[in-house]
């Protein structure tokens, strides 16, 4: 299925020094952006006609909720992966996954909350959004819990995969009946056939952040994985002498 | 193989009769338990009575979901199953299917009843039947597959809950927007065909999924 070099890097013994040289880059990249995100958009971008100044938590909301369901999606493909061709390292991506994703989640369902208050005039809404995002923290929380409820690591692996399949299945079911039940949040504004509605003078500094809320999204799962081969694999004589010199 | 285990499904529950009425007496409970909760206005249980009515089916259904495969586990049955040349997903599918029939279809025409003390009209009953009667099976249907995944598993019935809950969500809105639809007088053809609709999907791939599931969790 793989070319044979794609196989090289997805043995552990490759991918861990790998991932090493590319951490530090990518977490530079990841706060180069954000900083310059943030930045132009707290300071630089102006005020919104009709929200004032609260619509800039709008640079951290959005880039939450673009990788909340990202990291769903790389999640479900590490699942994937693993289920169909038994290829460890796909498990560990999967695995660490799971709390990124988890706390992407809560800091979207947070930063709206805080959001919602001063433009909707409440906390909380059961809006089909709202909603949705929080049934996908708690089908994180599942996949978390099952995970840790199961000893064994490879059965775990698998189990924890079924039910991030399932969930993937269901997601768009799920999004549609919430929907269908009730709506009070904005439409996208980004992902539209006429193009985005969104001023440019804000719609950068959002597409800054979001690149860079990506890029550390990486850069962490990168980290995250290596502590994970080191766990593992700490019995292997590639890590052995790797720690040797 | 398939018509002796959904024969034996249906033997052991005959002669186990709690296992059906202990879900349909706390389905009872549960929703009578609303009224002292919320107060005792017509109105008020006028408008949530689909509402609490669905929502005790659902915690009725989870309170059996662990039951499913955890005794042919015990009693080694279940290693059978999966050592029998005919697929196990359509033996997994016999067993929700009985499963259904002895727990599930009494919970749908019990609601009517139950429904009944909090002020719903006859049309609007008949609509919340129809619903039960094509949502019930979807959630045996999902709740195998969760039910595989914790087999055996410390704390599974807490663990269950949370897995399964989330993907009740779709079953709970339109099965009980289905009554609220018709009340106000849109018709519920438009919810009842989205539950049958997600019942011919779930039926064609919940069984493989929880078959999947049961070879993982035995493994």
């Amino acid at each position: 299925m793989f070319g044979p070099t794609l196989d090289r890097y997805a043995a552990p013994k490759f991918f861990y020094p790998l991932a090493g040289r590319l951490v530090p880059w990518l977490g530079t990249l990841a706060a180069a952006l954000l900083l310059l995100g943030a930045t132009w958009g707290l300071v630089l971008a102006p005020a919104d006609y009709q929200q004032g100044d609260s619509y800039r938590i709008i640079f951290i909301h959005v880039p939450a909720a673009w990788l909340s369901m990202l990291t769903y999606m790389v999640m479900a493909g590490g699942a994937f992966v693993f289920l169909v061709w038994r290829m460890k390292l796909a498990d560990m991506l999967a695995k660490c996954c799971a709390p990124l994703g988890a706390a992407f989640t809560a800091l979207t369902l947070v930063t709206g909350s805080l959001w919602g208050k001063p433009m909707w005039g409440t906390w909380w809404a059961w809006d089909a959004r709202l909603t949705s995002e929080l049934v996908l923290l708690f089908l994180y929380l599942g996949v978390i819990a099952l995970r840790g409820a199961i000893e064994e690591p490879q059965r775990a692996g698998r189990a924890t995969a079924l039910l991030t399949l399932v969930g993937v299945v269901n997601i768009p079911i799920i999004h549609f009946s919430v929907d269908w039940w009730n709506t009070l949040h904005q439409p996208a504004s980004l992902t539209r056939l006429d193009g985005p509605a969104i001023h440019p003078a804000m719609l950068t500094p959002l597409l800054l952040m979001i690149a860079g809320f990506t890029v550390y999204f990486v850069a962490v799962l990168l980290q995250r994985m290596r502590c994970e081969i080191l766990e593992r694999e700490r019995d292997a004589r590639w890590l052995v002498e790797l720690d040797a010199p | 193989m398939i018509v002796q285990v959904f024969r034996r499904e249906l033997l052991l529950a005959w002669r186990r009769p709690g296992d059906t009425l202990l879900p349909l007496a706390f389905f009872v409970i549960v929703g009578s338990l609303f009224p002292l909760g919320v107060g005792a206005e017509p109105a008020l249980l006028h408008a949530i009575g689909p509402g609490v009515v669905w929502i005790a089916a659902v915690l009725a259904t989870l309170l059996g979901l662990p039951r499913l495969f955890a005794a042919d586990q015990h009693s080694g049955a279940l290693e059978q199953l999966l050592l029998s040349p005919t697929p196990l997903a359509l033996l997994v599918g016999a067993k929700i299917t009985a499963q259904w029939l002895t727990c599930g279809l009494p919970l749908a025409l019990a609601a009517p009843v139950l429904a009944l003390a909090f002020g719903l009209n006859f049309a609007d009953l008949a609509v919340l039947l129809a619903g039960l009667l094509l949502g019930t099976p979807l959630l045996y249907l999902l709740g195998a597959i969760s039910a595989a995944l914790t087999l055996g598993l410390r704390g599974g019935g807490a663990l269950l809950g949370l897995l399964v809950l989330p993907l009740y969500v779709p079953v709970l809105i339109f099965g009980a927007g289905a009554v609220q639809a018709a009340a106000q007088g849109f018709g519920a053809g438009a919810n009842l065909s989205l539950l049958a609709a997600m019942l011919v999907l779930a039926t064609v791939f919940a069984p493989w999924a929880a078959a999947a599931a049961l070879r993982i969790s035995l493994d």
